[in-house]
């Protein structure tokens, strides 16, 4: 504080800072959560990172050696689980998409005084535990079941056993089952955002669009669509992200040969107990997905994940 | 005649949308159904795929499996204790980011989104590394950690939602009536961001009482429900699993359709004389 | 929560806002008079709303006091504060009804039984009927009305009302800016009203100070802000002004005189806000209903004494109990001029040459080193 600039009260009034207590607030709010999170969520990726590049057996215990090598043995050996699962989970994710978009739009648009009954439906299975869910889709895709006789009568299995997504003239144990169990499981996480974000439209927009000359499908291209894109890129991240690490599916409805990623982990961390390759693993299923999740968001031009 | 010809065709035209969510959300149902169907099944043998003959003998006695009961009461307290602990730090947490400017924020919300950008399988298997490198022995406690760990991330966003389109002239308003700071945050706050804090709990508790793979990794000898669930699928399947997945269901449903009941008449209640 | 002390003034000393490199209110000094209606008038951004926020407590002043009566409040925060708002948009709060929303003040005070004086105060604002109730479900006056029972039922020193009518239409505004005065009248207390609506400043208030980028421009009773502004600001914002470039020609103790390219003009020397010796620039001003229009060919009927300009009308608008006319004039480019329609002269068409005049008396004269047009409201700040 100077005198020297010309102030229009005479005298220099008192300057007021606030107090100490009320700027930390914010902070002994955020610390347990904060702490929780960089303890059991940061920090294990830390050990992790280290895990992996440790050498040694269970017997002698493991040390770090900064065997980077470890990276490529288990990167070459599983690489067909690594392909797969990504296919799989896109594969999943699109299917999601196209069948998630038309109920989302019904319970935004179309649904009326039924809307609330149609979501309690969409959110209620969430209280069947997903593998009870899961081991249901056993019974349904089950050999010699209705679904199986009805497509194997249409021909249609011989048709995808020629495209190599079953074998057999059967379903389970078959990529196709795995597929539709990913496509199961995770369409909630698609419809429930892209609801959130179609029901922010304001229905007037459909008309103008109308007034405007826009058929509708065209009103659907150039207006739902893009208003409806947050609800898309979070939709599809979150069925993507879970559907690339989900073992559950893979091994409950597929075959050895439909292994995924998530499979490997698992059994080289809980079963074989060779934590470097499982942490190796599991890092370099970390990094393609955040690579391919930042580039995505970047794309789309979205910020927040929900 | 070509009037009448045409008009399924545009019939169907118009209500396309509606068919195509229809048919999804029958694929959606369909599991539960076959669920609950097979409640009544006899199977015969270990494995219940296929429909033998109707009965009742496992909804009379739902609890006849060895560890069935067990693992479901300790998937109840679990999600309950995670439920809380999640809720009481992502609400506080959500509180912070709205509320106030701080250093470190950008850094803040990358560690909360990154939990949700990242595959279960990864976190599962860090988290026991971290585990097992202290000599933490594996059971309830190291499943309650990783719970609400990864409940966090979804309690602050769904709270963050509400208490971002919340008015702050609310708050302002009852500090100018003579509420102070505590008074301000019980009969204000508290009650307008109850729907947001109510959904994130929510999220929590069904999010940790059907989690698998993380509580797979870290549980130890512990057996929750899913964990009990996937040895049967191994082992065999007893039908005392369905009745408890069908009972949850609809318990479920008719939580929510009395909660919107009571909703809708204390609506009417208040409606204009 | 303090206990009431009589005569409670609000005294403002040298309070201001900073926030960071940005001056909200620069050092100001006030004093609202106990039991008067004051208003804060500016345009959106002038640090109205900030002055009002910490009077109320609910923004810490960065330097200054804040004083009720012989009390410093400075630091007292808002809850102990005897001074209640009616926020801008109501702020009601939306999980209550209407009941207890009104008794959300006295139950905080700890009063047990508010239900009689509750009853009372919606009574006052004609509410009995909706007790029950929630905010949603009632019209933005009614809305409004609450809010302004919610306040008073505590009896506050002070009401501070933060552009309490914004949200209303323009019928529903002129009944609640009576309602609001008869309410004042009623009680008693000292109302601090913040409002960017010259019109809803000058009818409901004894005094207007008008504000600026932060400064108060010019303090008084509406009637003297309106004849005598001393800035092209206040000139300019409460109402409409004619501003013309001058010189000055000759001073006497009395009048005036100035020139304006071939024109003389004269005005009172007492309304002369700028320097006045001859040769010095001046702005001059007359407001538009102060001048009479009359067609170039009785130009002789135009008696001497008057002060006269010539021109062409550009356009012209029927308002019912007026016309509009704009004349372009070589002093003035868009001079406006109000006509009440008592004896309408059908000559006057755009187009047609014309002579303006005016009393001397009613030209006031300004300091000519300002913006000309400050506080012109444009088409993109009309809210």
């Amino acid at each position: 504080m100077t005198l020297t600039e010309a102030r229009p009260v005479k005298a220099e009034p008192p300057v007021h800072k606030p107090s100490t207590r009320k700027r930390l607030v914010p902070y002994w709010l955020l610390v347990p959560g904060i702490l929780w999170l960089l303890v059991f969520f940061a920090l294990p990726l830390v050990y992790q990172a280290s895990t992996s590049l440790q050498t040694g057996s269970l017997e002698a215990g493991f040390k770090v050696t900064w065997h980077f090598r470890t990276y490529l043995d288990a990167f070459g050996e599983y690489w067909p689980q690594f392909v797969r699962s990504l296919l799989y989970a896109g594969t999943a994710t699109i299917l999601c998409l196209l069948l998630g978009y038309p109920l989302a739009y019904l319970i935004a648009f179309k649904a009326g005084r039924w809307r609330n009954l149609v979501l309690v439906l969409v959110i209620a299975p969430f209280f069947t535990s997903f593998l009870i869910r899961t081991l249901a889709w056993k019974t349904i895709l089950a050999d010699g079941g209705p679904v199986v006789d009805v497509l194997n009568t249409l021909h249609i299995l011989d048709l995808t056993d020629f495209l190599g997504w079953t074998e057999g003239s059967r379903l389970l144990a078959t990529p196709l089952a795995v597929v539709c169990g990913l496509t199961y499981n995770f369409l909630p996480f698609m419809i429930l955002p892209l609801y959130t974000s179609l029901e922010r439209i304001d229905g007037k927009l459909h008309e103008a669009a109308g007034d405007l000359y826009a058929s509708p499908a065209t009103t659907f291209r150039k207006v739902t669509f893009p208003l409806s894109m947050p609800g898309v890129v979070s939709g599809t991240l979150l069925t993507f992200i879970p559907a690339a690490g989900d073992y559950v599916n893979a091994e409950l409805l597929g075959s050895t040969d439909t292994k995924m990623v998530g499979s490997v982990i698992q059994s080289q961390f809980l079963r074989v107990l060779d934590y470097p390759t499982a942490a190796a693993l599991s890092f370099i299923l970390m990094a393609i997905v955040l690579v391919m999740v930042t580039v995505y968001m970047r794309k789309s031009g979205t910020e927040d994940l929900v | 005649m070509t009037q009448l010809s045409k008009r399924p065709v545009t019939w169907l035209r118009r209500n396309l949308v509606v068919i195509a969510g229809l048919l999804t959300l029958a694929y959606m149902i369909l599991p539960n159904v076959v669920v609950m169907v097979f409640s009544f099944n006899k199977p015969n043998g270990r494995f219940n795929y296929a429909w033998q003959q109707f009965s009742l003998d496992a909804w009379k006695d739902p609890c006849g499996v060895a560890d069935l009961c067990g693992s479901l009461a300790l998937s109840l307290q679990l999600g309950f204790w995670a439920m809380l602990g999640a809720t009481v730090l992502g609400t506080m947490v959500a509180f912070a980011l709205v509320r106030y400017r701080f250093r470190a924020r950008g850094a803040i919300n990358s560690l909360i989104f990154l939990p949700m950008a990242m595959p279960e399988v990864v976190m599962a298997a860090s988290l026991l590394t971290l585990f097992l490198n202290m000599g933490a022995p594996l059971g309830f406690w190291t499943v309650l950690i990783a719970h609400i760990m990864f409940c966090l991330s979804f309690v602050v966003t769904a709270v963050k939602a509400r208490v971002m389109s919340m008015d702050p002239r609310l708050e302002e308003a009852a500090r100018d009536l003579y509420a102070g700071p505590l008074q301000t945050f019980l009969r204000v706050t508290l009650p307008i961001a109850a729907p947001g804090i109510a959904a994130g709990a929510l999220l929590a508790f069904s999010l940790s009482f059907d989690d698998f793979i993380i509580t797979n990794f870290n549980a130890g000898s512990t057996v929750t429900f899913p964990m009990f669930v996937w040895g049967s699928a191994q082992r065999g399947t007893p039908v005392q699993i369905n009745v408890i997945g069908t009972a949850m269901f609809v318990i479920a449903v008719l939580v929510v359709l009395g909660g919107q009941l009571l909703a809708s008449r204390r609506k009417n209640s208040a409606a204009p004389e | 929560m303090t206990q009431k002390t009589e005569g409670g003034d609000v005294r403002l000393a040298g309070i201001s806002k900073t926030y960071g490199a940005f001056t909200a209110v620069h050092p100001l000094d006030l004093t609202v008079p106990q039991g008067s209606f004051f208003a804060l008038l500016g345009a959106s951004g002038c640090g109205k709303t900030t002055t009002l926020r910490m009077i109320a407590g609910l923004e810490d002043p960065s330097t200054g006091t804040v004083s009720l009566g012989s009390t410093d409040v400075t630091h007292l925060p808002p809850y102990k504060r005897p001074v209640n708002t009616v926020f801008q948009s109501y702020a009601l709060f939306p999980h209550l009804d209407i009941s207890e929303n009104v008794a959300f003040g006295l139950r905080r005070r700890g009063i047990k039984s508010v239900q009689k004086q509750v009853d009372e105060m919606l009574e006052l604002v004609q509410l009995g009927q909706f007790a029950h109730r929630k905010p949603h479900q009632l019209s933005g006056g009614q809305q409004q009305r609450v809010a302004v029972a919610r306040a008073l039922i505590n009896h506050p020193q002070v009401l501070l009302l933060d552009e309490p009518l914004g949200a209303l239409d323009l019928k529903l505004r002129r009944q609640m800016q009576l309602e609001l005065k008869r309410i004042q009248t009623e009680v008693g207390i000292t109302f601090v009203h913040v409002t960017h609506d010259q019109e809803e400043a000058m009818t409901m208030a004894d005094q207007v100070a008008v504000m600026n980028g932060g400064r108060v421009e010019q303090l008084g009773a509406p009637a003297d802000l309106y004849e005598n502004p001393r800035t092209t600001f206040v000139a300019n914002f409460l109402g409409t002004s004619n501003l013309i470039q001058a010189e000055i020609a000759a001073t006497a103790s009395d009048v005036t005189t100035v020139t304006c390219g071939d024109v003389k003009l004269k005005l009172p020397a007492g309304r002369c806000r700028a320097q006045t010796s001859p040769g010095d620039r001046i702005l001059i001003g007359v407001r538009p209903e102060k001048v009479s229009i009359a067609h170039a060919d009785d130009d002789a009927t135009v008696p001497d004494s008057r002060n006269r300009l010539t021109g062409r009308i550009v356009a012209s608008s029927f308002i019912g109990v007026s016309t509009q006319f704009i004349v372009d004039s070589p002093s003035c480019a868009d001079f406006e001029v109000y006509v009440q329609n008592v004896e309408r002269d059908a000559r006057l068409t755009p187009g047609t040459e014309v002579v303006l005049h005016w009393n001397p008396e009613h030209t006031f004269g300004l300091d000519a080193d300002q913006a000309i047009d400050a506080g012109v409201q444009s088409v993109e700040d009309a809210s």
